[in-house]
């Protein structure tokens, strides 16, 4: 399967070209670029693993893609990495962006458990396959 | 601010109540001088007076009818503090280009009504007076809500930030559809085609207005189906999903149950319609904003009295009596597709959905500076008639922070629902991915969805189906400040 959160899942995996460009979007809004990653991709799990702080104060995209790259040599094809972007504007203060870089070279998806309650109902555990195994160890 | 002039009565005061019948603007509710306080609620009507009805009259007559007016003075006026809550019409304009229609802008005192009630103040300001005889017609055009009246009021149960966070959705518009037919699917059909929408890559599906529970397809069954459908479809692509279950039913009781059930099996969204009324409109926010449920509103029936310019209310009256009253999902027009919708008005009422604050804008329809103080943000939705091969024009005129519902353009795509769903979901990400990258999408549009199409094969189909499907009609309900009723382009 192919995993499809963030905003553009659907699209062909982006280039570092794409990437930068995205990247850049967001710093000329005066948002915070922040670099995570996982190996437990839940559609809960909320808090993926940072990779340092959110970049307030860089300058442009290629201080980003630097760390993305860092980010890389350490997680790829084992861990999934999205860029967020965070707005502090009163109101919002919270993500404007969040989207995939890289995923796993094997995405083995999830299992649906079903277990049958009173009446007709039904209470659903959503499983990925990969978490069965210890963190680190999954892809 | 708030005083009140204690000194004697003078001749005037007692002529004022002596027993019979006076016009209207001489007991008080014509006040061209007075200046609104910043806690006056303030009301901007149209008005058309009857043949041979002065407009200054009729004006007067709307603020006291809408007030503390009877049609013969009453002495029991005397017993209250009767100047303060008489409403005062302050100033009376001709509508461009209306002959013989006025706006008349009249100023209310926040005692006239109680906190947090749109009951209350739907009672007062849209009561009796629609019906008064010296008006040929009569519409509420747009009110200026102050901040101690809205922080009466809880807003949004969990309003657009929050429902973002909740969904793991930035950045881009929320996807949907309307499970189609509307009438008629089986429990165990229905599901079938909320799965496969989810499935194919929208982020919400929906049940329609009148999708209760009828003898085809009892509340229950629905449910269980379709959360057996979103649950499959989250695991199927590691993406929440969520699907509108319709709550509303007879009574409070019945929405009640649903809206139970609905949590019980783990739905993120429920939906009511417009018709249950204010009252049960704000007690399901009130149920939502305890059980961590988004609420979604479909505006059934509001175009009985939003779409005729001259009489009725203005829909953005009611967004701002909705944002107030606590939803989360209001659908508030697309501009482009089959349900009336002018571009400027339509603008209107998204900002008044979004934004903190949304500065006067007569070309949109805005009467008065209005601040919402923090109440959270309303997620407006565009449903109805729209395609893929529209997203750039959507796009631009909507903004990121909507909910494009797709409909006919998901269920209807030859090659089967989830490839209708990949379509709109494909083109939808091309278009944000070349907005964001500083492209010029209403001019490129056609060019990056052609782009996008090459990499998907369920977008070619969908481009060429409905290339020429467009509805280009002339609004009917368009600001008067702009001088053409605009189509849509």
């Amino acid at each position: 399967m192919r995993l499809t959160q963030g905003a553009f899942s659907f699209l062909p995996d982006l280039t570092d070209e794409q990437i930068t460009r995205q990247v850049q979007y967001c710093i000329d809004k005066g948002w915070a670029v922040n670099i995570e990653f996982t190996d437990d991709p839940h559609p809960r799990n909320t808090y993926w693993e940072l990779w340092g702080h959110p970049m307030f104060d860089v300058p442009d995209a290629a201080g980003v893609m630097f760390e993305l790259n860092e980010c890389r040599k350490a997680y790829k094809g084992r861990h999934y990495i999205r860029l967020s972007a965070f707005d502090a504007t009163h109101t919002w203060e919270s993500l404007r962006l969040s989207f995939l870089t890289d995923r796993p070279t094997d995405e083995p998806g999830f299992v649906l458990e079903r277990q049958e309650v009173e009446g007709r109902s039904i209470r659903y555990t959503t499983r990925a396959y990969a978490a069965n195994r210890p963190e680190g160890a999954r892809y | 601010m708030n005083a009140i002039d204690k000194t004697k009565p003078t001749e005037e005061t007692r002529s004022r109540y002596s027993a019979g019948v006076m016009e209207y603007r001489k007991m008080g509710y014509w006040q061209p001088d007075y200046e609104p306080k910043d806690t006056d609620i303030i009301a901007v009507f149209r008005i058309t007076p009857q043949d041979g009805v002065d407009e200054i009259e009729a004006s007067a007559a709307v603020a006291g009818e809408s007030s503390t007016a009877t049609w013969t003075v009453v002495w029991t006026d005397r017993l209250t503090a009767c100047d303060k809550y008489r409403a005062k019409c302050y100033r009376v304009d001709p509508v461009p280009n209306a002959p013989g229609s006025w706006f008349a802008y009249i100023a209310y005192d926040l005692d006239l009504f109680e906190p947090g009630s749109i009951a209350n103040l739907s009672a007062s300001i849209i009561g009796n007076v629609f019906g008064f005889k010296p008006l040929k017609a009569l519409r509420l055009e747009d009110m200026r809500l102050p901040v101690a009246y809205v922080k009466t009021f809880d807003g949004p149960a969990t309003g657009i930030v929050v429902e973002r966070e909740r969904l793991d959705k930035f950045g881009r518009p929320l996807l949907g559809a309307t499970v189609k037919p509307k009438l008629g699917l089986s429990g165990r059909n229905y599901g079938r085609v909320v799965y496969e929408a989810l499935k194919g890559g929208l982020d919400f599906t929906k049940d329609d207005e009148n999708i209760n529970s009828q003898p085809f397809m009892h509340w229950r069954d629905r449910f269980l189906y379709c959360m057996e459908a979103v649950n499959k479809a989250q695991a199927g692509t590691g993406e929440i999903k969520g699907t509108y279950l319709n709550v509303t039913g007879a009574t409070m009781e019945d929405m009640y149950e649903r809206a139970e059930f609905a949590k019980q099996l783990g739905s993120s969204i429920i939906m009511i319609d417009l018709i249950i009324g204010y009252t049960a409109i704000q007690s399901m926010a009130k149920w939502a904003r305890r059980n961590d449920m988004i609420l979604h509103l479909h505006r059934a029936g509001h175009s009985t009295y939003t779409r005729q310019k001259n009489h009725g209310v203005s829909f953005r009256v009611i967004t701002k009596w909705m944002r107030l009253a606590g939803v989360d999902h209001i659908h508030a027009g697309t501009v482009v597709g089959k349900l009336e919708g002018d571009p400027h008005t339509t603008k209107g009422y998204y900002d008044l959905c979004r934004e903190d604050f949304v500065p006067q804008n007569l070309a949109h329809g805005i009467f008065f500076d209005q601040d919402w103080a923090s109440t959270r943000k309303l997620m407006p939705v565009a449903s109805g008639g729209i395609h893929a091969g529209q997203m750039h024009q959507l796009i631009d005129l909507l903004g990121e922070d909507v909910v494009l519902q797709f409909g006919g353009g998901t269920i209807g795509h030859p090659m089967g629902i989830q490839a209708g769903a990949q379509a709109n979901r494909v083109a939808l990400e091309a278009m944000i991915l070349a907005r964001n990258e500083g492209r010029d999408i209403v001019h490129e549009g056609p060019e990056i969805l052609k782009e996008a199409a090459r990499h998907c094969m369920p977008l070619k189909q969908a481009l060429e189906v409905w290339k020429d499907v467009t509805f280009n009609y002339t609004s009917t309900d368009t600001p008067d400040f702009v001088p053409q009723a605009t189509a849509a382009e």
